[in-house]
Formats: C-alpha cells, sequence, structure tokens
C-alpha cells in the first residue's frame, strides 16, 4: 500500500470533528474551573443560584471525561488511518461517526442534566446519591460511543494486517490498539455499574443500591482511564516527539514491551482508590497496591527510552560531552516544548501517585486536596499538555493549514501560563492537604475553626494559579480554532520517527493479543473475585437513593 | 530481547526499590500496626437509630485511658457532634452513616476513612496533645457538605 501525504479529506473532518469537541469541552470545563476555583478560596460568591457541586460536576465530566476521550480518539483514528493504509475503510470511518455521534448525544444530555441541576453527583457518580436517569444514561452513551470509535480503530488495524499479510504493525498502531483495549476493558467496570445498578435504581425499578459494589466497579474503571490518558501521551512521547527533534525510536521492542506490561499492570489495581474504606479485606487492599506499584517497571522503561532518544536526537546533531545534547533540543518548538514541560512535571506527579496509592501514607492524604493537586500535575499537566503539543501540529495536519511562527511563539506563551497556573494551584493543594483541607468542599472556615487559618495563604495561591489556568485554557482554545479554519493552507506532516537501525528485531509474541489480554484477564479473576463475591455475600440490605442538592 | 546495560541497570534499582517498598508495607501493617482505617461489620443504613450501638451514640469509657467513640455521620452533621477525651487517650471510632457516603476526617492526625452506609468503618488514634480538633466530612454528600463538622477537646 502507498503512502499518501496528507490525510484523506473525510478522515481528517471526522478527526476534526472529535477534536472540536474536545476544545469546546476544554473551554466550558475551564470556566467551571475558573468560578469553582474562586468560590472555593472565598475570592467571588458564585452568580444567579449556580451551585458550587454542580459546577463542580460540570468540570469533572467536560475535562476528565469529555476533553480527554474526544482527544485521544480523534489523535488514535488519525495516527491509525496514517500509519495502518494512509485511510481510513469505508466501514471504519462510518464506525467512527456513530461513535461520535452517540457520544455527543450522550455528552449533550449529561451535560443538560447537569445544567438543569438533576445530575449534582460528581463525576464519579457516588450512589447513593440520585441523579436523574438522563444524567446516567448520557454517561452510558457517551460510553458506548467511545467503544464504537474504538471498533474503527480495531477494524483497520485487521483491515490493514489481512491485507498485508505483515506479523508485525507500525509502532503508532500498536500503541493505539494497547491504549484503546485498555479503555474497553476498563469501561466494563462502569458499564456494568451505570447499566445493571444506577440506571433501574434511578429509574425507580429497583429501590435499594448496594454501595460497596457500585464503588468497587467504578474503581475497577477509575484507575485504568488514568492509563487511557497517559498512554495516548506516551504513544506521543515514542513515537512522534523522537521525530520532531530529530531523533529516532530508541528501541522498538522495548516500547511494545513497555505497553504490553501497561495492559497487565493498568487494570487490577483499582482497590487502591478504597484503602481507608471498610467492607473490603485489608489483604486485598495490599495485592492491590502490590500490584499499581509493579507499573514502574513500564515506566521507568518509558523514562529511559524518552532520555534515549533525546541524547539520540541531540549526538545527531553533532552534541559533545555526556550532556551536550540537552542544548541541541528544539526548545523553541511547542510541539516539544508543551510535552517536555509535561514529562519534566510528570516527575513529582509520579512520586504523589506513589504516595497515594501507599498502603498507609494514604490514610493522611486520603480525600484532601492533595490528591486533587496529585491529578492536576499528571492528568491536567502531563497528559494534557502533551495533548496540546499534539494538537499543533495534528490539527493543521488535519485541516490542510500549517503552524505559523506567531502561533508557535504564542504557544510557548500558552506552555507557560498552563505550567505557572499548575505550579501555583497544584503546588498549594499538595500542600494545603498535607494540613488537612479536604477535597470537594465549597467555601467554609468551618465556624471559624483555627485550623482553617492555616490553610488561608494556600488559598490564596490556589486563586491566583486558577487564573493563569483559565487564561491558558483560553489562548489555547482560541490557537486550536484558529489553527483548525483560519491559518494559512498548507501542508503538515504527521510526525512519525523511525527506530534506530542497530536495533534488534521485534518478537511477534508482543503483539499476540489473546496472550496479553487472557493473562489480563487471570490478573482481574484473582485482584477482584473475592472482592466482588464479599462485597455481594457479605451485603447490607442496600441503600435507598437521597437527592441531598 | 536484548536490553542496554544501563538500561538493565536502570530497571534493576527499580525492581529492588519496589520489593523493598513492599516488604516496609508489610511490616509497617503486621509488626508495628499502622493499618488504615476498616471494618467488617454490616447494619441497615434505614435503621441505624433502632440498631446498637448506634441507637445511643456517644463517647464510652473503656478502661483508663482507652475511649470507644460511637458516631453516626449524616447530611450534614455528626451525632454526637463534640466529644471530649482526656490528654493521652486511646479512642475507637466506630462510625457509621445513615444516609449517603460521608469522609470521618480529623486534620492533622491519622483519622481519615470513609464512611460508607450500611457499614461500620472502625480506626483508633491515641491523643498526644491538648486541644481542640476539628472532625470534618471530606466526601462530597450533598449541597450542605462544607457545613458538616464536630469538634473533639483533648483536655489537660
Amino acid at each position: 500500500m502507498e503512502r499518501v501525504a496528507g490525510p484523506d479529506r473525510q478522515d481528517a473532518r471526522l478527526c476534526l470533528a472529535y477534536i472540536a469537541v474536545a476544545f469546546v469541552a476544554l473551554f466550558l470545563g475551564a470556566l467551571a474551573g475558573l468560578l469553582q476555583v474562586l468560590q472555593r478560596t472565598g475570592v467571588i460568591e458564585l452568580p444567579a443560584g449556580i451551585g458550587y457541586y454542580q459546577l463542580l460536576t460540570a468540570h469533572g465530566v467536560l475535562l476528565a471525561l469529555g476533553l480527554t476521550t474526544y482527544f485521544i480518539i480523534g489523535f488514535l483514528l488519525a495516527g491509525v488511518a496514517k500509519t495502518l493504509g494512509g485511510r481510513l475503510t469505508a466501514t471504519a470511518r462510518r464506525l467512527g461517526w456513530v461513535g461520535f455521534w452517540v457520544m455527543t448525544v450522550g455528552t449533550v444530555l449529561a451535560t443538560y442534566a447537569i445544567l438543569m441541576n438533576k445530575g449534582t453527583v460528581l463525576y464519579t457518580f457516588y450512589a447513593p446519591l440520585k441523579a436523574s436517569p438522563s444524567f446516567y444514561i448520557g454517561m452510558a452513551l457517551l460510553v458506548v460511543g467511545s467503544w464504537i470509535s474504538g471498533g474503527a480503530i480495531f477494524l483497520q488495524y485487521r483491515h490493514w494486517k489481512r491485507a498485508t499479510g505483515k506479523k508485525l504493525s507500525p509502532l503508532f498502531a500498536y500503541m493505539a490498539v494497547v491504549t484503546y483495549l485498555i479503555w474497553i476493558i476498563a469501561t466494563l467496570g462502569v458499564a456494568a455499574e451505570v447499566v445493571l445498578q444506577l440506571i433501574p435504581w434511578s429509574a425507580g425499578w429497583v429501590d435499594r443500591i448496594n454501595v460497596l459494589l457500585s464503588r468497587t466497579l467504578f474503581w475497577y474503571f477509575g484507575h485504568p482511564l488514568v492509563y487511557f490518558w497517559l498512554l495516548a501521551a506516551y504513544a506521543a512521547w515514542y513515537v512522534v516527539i523522537p521525530k520532531i527533534i530529530g531523533g529516532k525510536v530508541f528501541s522498538d521492542a522495548l516500547a511494545r514491551l513497555a505497553f504490553a506490561l501497561f495492559i497487565l499492570l493498568s487494570v487490577p489495581v483499582g482497590i487502591h482508590h478504597q484503602l481507608t474504606e471498610p467492607g473490603l479485606d485489608s489483604r486485598w487492599k495490599l495485592v492491590h497496591v502490590f500490584l499499581t506499584m509493579m507499573v514502574v517497571v513500564p515506566s521507568l522503561m518509558t523514562a529511559f527510552s524518552i532520555a534515549g532518544s533525546f541524547e539520540i536526537a541531540g549526538r545527531l546533531k553533532g552534541a559533545k560531552g555526556l550532556f551536550g545534547w540537552i542544548k541541541m533540543l528544539p526548545w523553541r518548538d511547542v510541539r516539544f516544548f508543551a510535552p517536555f514541560v509535561g514529562m519534566v512535571m510528570f516527575v513529582p506527579g509520579g512520586a504523589g501517585g506513589i504516595i497515594n496509592a501507599s498502603y498507609q501514607l494514604n490514610t493522611i492524604v486520603h480525600n484532601t486536596l492533595f490528591i486533587v493537586g496529585h491529578f492536576h500535575l499528571t492528568l491536567a499537566t502531563t497528559a494534557v499538555l502533551t495533548y496540546f503539543g499534539v494538537a499543533y501540529w495534528l490539527i493543521p495536519y488535519l485541516s490542510g493549514r500549517t503552524l505559523t511562527p506567531t502561533v508557535n511563539r504564542l504557544g510557548i506563551v500558552q506552555t507557560v501560563l498552563w505550567s505557572v497556573g499548575m505550579l501555583l494551584m497544584s503546588g498549594a493543594m499538595h500542600l494545603v492537604g498535607l494540613l488537612g483541607e479536604p477535597r470537594r468542599t465549597a467555601f467554609t472556615t468551618y465556624g471559624d475553626h483555627p485550623i482553617v487559618q492555616s490553610w488561608e495563604p494556600y488559598r490564596a495561591m490556589m486563586a491566583m494559579g486558577g487564573v493563569f489556568l483559565f487564561l491558558g485554557a483560553v489562548l489555547m482554545v482560541v490557537l486550536a480554532f484558529y489553527l483548525m479554519f483560519a491559518a494559512p493552507k498548507g501542508q503538515t506532516e504527521f510526525p512519525l520517527a523511525d527506530t534506530v537501525e542497530d536495533a534488534h528485531d521485534t518478537p511477534v509474541v508482543l503483539e499476540r493479543w489473546s496472550l496479553w489480554v487472557g493473562v489480563l484477564a487471570v490478573l482481574i479473576l484473582i485482584a477482584y473475585s473475592k472482592p466482588i463475591l464479599d462485597a455481594i455475600r457479605h451485603a447490607p440490605p442496600g441503600s435507598p437513593g437521597f437527592v441531598l442538592w | 530481547m536484548e536490553m542496554h546495560r544501563y538500561e538493565k541497570l536502570w530497571l534493576m534499582i527499580g525492581v529492588g526499590t519496589l520489593v523493598a517498598f513492599f516488604l516496609l508495607l508489610v511490616y509497617s501493617q503486621y509488626a508495628m500496626g499502622f493499618m488504615p482505617a476498616d471494618g467488617h461489620a454490616t447494619i441497615d443504613s434505614t435503621k441505624v437509630d433502632q440498631t446498637p450501638p448506634f441507637n445511643q451514640p456517644g463517647v464510652f469509657k473503656k478502661s483508663d485511658k482507652e475511649y470507644e467513640v460511637v458516631l453516626v455521620a449524616l447530611a450534614f452533621g455528626f451525632t454526637p457532634n463534640v466529644i471530649e477525651v482526656p490528654v493521652g487517650s486511646t479512642v475507637h471510632f466506630k462510625v457509621t452513616s445513615k444516609d449517603v457516603v460521608h469522609g470521618f476526617e480529623i486534620p492533622m492526625t491519622r483519622v481519615n476513612a470513609m464512611v460508607l452506609p450500611g457499614h461500620v468503618t472502625e480506626t483508633s488514634y491515641t491523643f498526644k496533645k491538648p486541644g481542640e480538633y476539628l472532625i470534618l466530612c471530606n466526601e462530597y454528600c450533598g449541597v450542605g457538605h462544607h457545613m458538616m463538622m464536630g469538634k473533639l477537646r483533648v483536655t489537660e
């Protein structure tokens, strides 16, 4: 199959549709975020009867579920079309559109329920707080739609393999398949919760709900969700960044091995979100903590490979000395700079994650602002800055336009605004979390309790950071739509790096999906059968629903 | 599969740290007894007022410097909402919810747990410093969540 230079027009339209929704979600979610951080730090009172918790629900749903899922699908579909034959098959493209519309109907339905104040249960929808069925049905459609979109990725992959007869797929396509496999396996948990528990109960067909079971099913999904976000960013780090900096993939085989290990270690770990919860056996909590921490292996492999590809790039440009290659990196190129800042922020982000998941240390930080600070470093900085970096070339690639030097410069400003905002806000959240300030809580002084006084300076920092972030988000949205509709016409490449020549052959076993999914199934059975059986057999009578907002 | 010599070393350090880390966790749980809150008793959350010990929430002296506190969390408060114990007391908390999921946190201590309707959360702490501690809910429970609080006074 020959390679075409630009993307197929119809494919480009599909991918741009996903990306456009992602950036609309970014704007609305950031607006909710700004109002929210100013309310909870005591700077403003919310106008027009908007509730703090309503905004919090909107912020979480639009950003953690909307922005990420839409952007990732648009990115992966574009990359899969590019690497697997140059264009999507007609069936794959049709699935892509069906998935898009199902997801969008779901997102609109859920957003409507939130705006009408019928779904103020946060994006983690904790039962027995009971939203209206439209909220849960909207969420279910978002998930089901995303499965259909994933069908497009898998179909394209199978079609390419059959047509070419090749044993090994291109690295980007391999990573797209892994990322989507994790998403599908993970969302089975939340689908079970929503379809079997929440919808029948919210509609009034059953009276009571098993709360512990619903939480366990949610977190079965909630942690691998993090890997879905991250692996899409990792795919850009492994395959795209080396090309942008003029280097090569450090090792194809090791990159695939890292991704294969992420399949095994991303799902059977969710109970580390429930370490301080009654009703779960502490021995099983420890098993999940151990499985959680094993992710250190593919994470360190990734760190090594990325740093390795940086060094290769620098040396190809003639760098000398042990660290001379650092100077050779394209610091003024936003396509490199934004993801690079994301990578740097992942160091404290990952360290915070180890604290959260540590069996005993978790007690200190559980449900405090420390946790919020943590995922604003990992998801909202590491992953999201990488998506932004991708957007600066992916959108012009798809829209047949170019990244101008001015947009590049504004992109650097955008990255700096975002990073300063995050450092202030997330840094303050980490510190004040250690002092005990709870997460997910509107402005309060707890009756002027003295301990709240120790939180005040951090609250001011959080508010400042929030303002920087909002400015950064607005600039990003403006740049994204400029690149989509108004930038000068031209050709932009989809940067894909080659592997170093002397790299060893990649073992075919890394692409034997039945093996990896099979081992994962066994791990899930080991990690979850006993806790879920316990939650069902040793259950209290169940909870009726409450609408407390 | 061939691996770079430095990468092997790098991963060996990582795996070694992981094993040490896990041994520490197990040691602090089984040898030092530092465990996050849990609890295995269940209860009908709609009948908390009729079910002992939660039909009589309060502070109960078990022995010298040892207290049991039976606490009911509900939207939006704790019953009882003022607790008093002498300095140096070890307090065993038993907490359940009458309605939705709540949090049970005392900032600057190791008391921090989830409270689920239908389950009983247990955790213990020794209060070595006198003063007025704040009890707060750290899991969103509805529109009055940020008002949900209690006080624990540790007297000389």
